[in-house]
């Protein structure tokens, strides 16, 4: 196959991924994108079988076709059998292993360079070695603490931020040696004290904030494949990294944005943090709590009821139980919406996904500002598993760790109903004085539990 | 243009395009947005057979082929996830 038709089929893939993406723009034409995506990669890794570089196939064929074998043996019962709520960790450990492949297939092109490689090609390729090798890392530590294989808090070692910032000061100073000069060990060196960085960097970062971090590594990814396209003069590998690099960026940034907090904070808060202020004094003002048949009634009479989920929803795994209830409401007449938060769940978009799965049509899920203004008009506001998210403190309160992020208005609504498991405040572990309002209805008890006997009540009634 | 130059361009272009794709999908679809997106740098997978493909040393080819099977698990498996998610996304009956 001549060079001018292996990239001319290698730009169909690389339209294919953009249309991947553009399919994602309405839930309706998604699914077709991403086969779409698919076929495009189904192509490019077909034609490059046939592709002969320097007027030479490919060798070690066998070896070549087994490894794809082992790939999709193990690729493909992992992501059937994953579940829902575990897809952050799922992605975190697609992305470290693509991060891998870009590493190794970097130090490969290093061995390969020769004297005649551009200055340019070499900084691609230790550019490469580099991110690479941090992604594959970091993404392994995000994966352990999602899979709370190891602990979720921050960790935090005594001189942290020195001895990161001296391994990155390592690195930058290796890479330049081997640009300027060359030689495998010092690459070999390079490659450790990336690994070793990317454990650095991912370690001091809360659970909450992890998935920021699997964003960023996942435009860090994109970037290398698309280095490694620049170094094998290879278009489909510059157009699809860079797709990639761009969507993570926005996401990071989206993901920041709706966390109210600096890109810098959250990567490097756990080293800056001052304690905050816990609120050890014993709450004990009074808070009105109601039977599963109090809240039914407040439910079977309203017009319009938001539902806002939070994760507490998804690890009760009560998305089917609220889906019943809201299909009951709905069936008496009652307009019902659920309110989701960009950030309820444990990715962005994560608790679409959950809802989703239980049949929830995409209809009735609103974004946060387009349900907001609407929350003036809500009869009842039922808040379920979420805390920090229906905060007022993110308003209210300059100082609180929430504060600036947006949040769901339900104060706004006539009746606010909390679905709690306890007292315990959430996870940025400040008081919701929402929890006292006079219109607030706390019902306590696991999600599932509760929601179950609010369905029997409401068939009752 | 040189060649090196040619592939800025696309570089460079390419930016663009994944900003103005990526900014127009629907906050509803970020998770799989991720995921999609992860299955799409698998095909460094390509970078990968071409290696092992044309390894010229013992080390060039474990390495390689270490890649084909890492680069196989991301694409396959973030493809085929994505699916999943996607497929669970229905409207009204």
């Amino acid at each position: 196959m001549s060079r001018n038709l292996y990239d001319l089929l290698g730009l169909i893939s690389a339209v294919a991924f953009i249309l991947a993406l553009k399919g994602l723009s309405h839930p309706k034409s998604a699914r077709r994108g991403n086969l779409i995506g698919a076929a495009g990669a189904g192509v490019a890794t077909f034609v490059v079988f046939f592709y002969k570089q320097d007027g030479e196939g490919l060798h070690n064929l066998p070896l070549i076709i087994g490894a794809l074998v082992v790939g999709i043996a193990v690729g493909v019962p992992a992501a059937r059998m994953v579940q829902m709520t575990q897809m952050p960790q799922m992605v975190a450990l697609f992305n470290g292993v693509g991060g891998g492949a870009a590493a190794l297939v970097a130090i490969v092109e290093y061995l390969n360079l020769g004297d005649s490689a551009s200055t340019l090609a070499v900084i691609a390729t230790v550019f490469t070695v580099v991110v690479g090798c941090i992604s594959f890392s970091g993404s392994i530590v995000t994966f352990l603490k999602l899979q709370e294989l190891m602990t979720t808090r921050p960790v935090i070692f005594p001189g942290g931020r020195f001895v990161i910032a001296g391994t990155l000061v390592a690195i930058i100073v290796n890479a330049g040696y081997v640009i300027a000069q060359g030689g495998n060990t010092l690459l070999e060196i390079l490659a450790g004290l990336s690994l070793l960085f990317g454990v650095l960097f991912v370690l001091p970062v809360g659970g909450a904030d992890v998935p920021i971090v699997i964003s960023l590594l996942n435009a860090f990814t994109g970037l290398t494949v698309a280095a490694s396209g620049y170094v094998l003069e290879n278009i489909l590998l510059i157009v699809a990294g860079t797709l990639v690099g761009a969507s993570g960026t926005i996401l990071t940034r989206l993901m920041a944005e709706a966390m109210g907090r600096s890109l810098f904070g959250t990567l490097f808060g756990a080293f800056t943090a001052k304690a905050v202020a816990s609120s050890g004094e014993q709450e004990n003002r009074p808070v009105r709590s109601g039977s599963p048949d109090d809240v039914a009634i407040l439910l079977n009479y309203a017009r319009r009821v938001v539902i806002v989920p939070g994760y507490g929803l998804a690890v009760a795994q009560a998305q089917h139980t609220i889906r019943e209830m809201a299909d009951l409401l709905t069936a008496k007449g009652i307009d019902v919406a659920y309110g989701i938060h960009p950030v309820a769940g444990r990715m962005p978009g994560h608790m679409n996904v959950l809802l989703a799965e239980a049949n929830v049509p995409y209809e009735q899920l609103s974004e946060m500002e387009e349900v907001n203004p609407t929350f003036a008009q809500t009869d009842v506001a039922l808040v379920v598993g979420a805390n920090d998210v229906v905060n007022p403190a993110a308003k209210t309160t300059p100082g609180a760790p929430i504060y600036g992020m947006p949040i769901l208005d339900v104060d706004q609504a006539a009746n606010i109903i909390f679905l709690k498991r306890s007292m315990r405040p959430g996870f940025a572990g400040i008081e919701n004085e929402l929890l006292y309002d006079p219109k607030t209805t706390l019902l306590f008890g696991d999600a599932k539990a509760s929601l179950t006997k609010v369905v029997s009540a409401l068939k009752a009634l | 243009m040189s060649n090196g130059l040619a592939l800025l361009a696309i570089f460079t272009l390419a930016v663009f395009v994944g900003f103005e794709v990526v900014s127009k999908v629907s906050t509803t679809l970020h998770t799989p947005l991720m995921s999609g997106a992860n299955a799409i740098h698998g095909i460094i997978l390509v970078g990968a057979i071409l290696v092992a493909g044309h390894a010229e040393g013992g080390l060039e080819l474990v390495l390689g082929v270490i890649a084909i099977v890492l680069a196989t698990i991301n694409m396959i498996g973030g493809f085929v996830v994505t699916d999943r998610m996607l497929e669970m996304f229905k409207g009204k009956k």
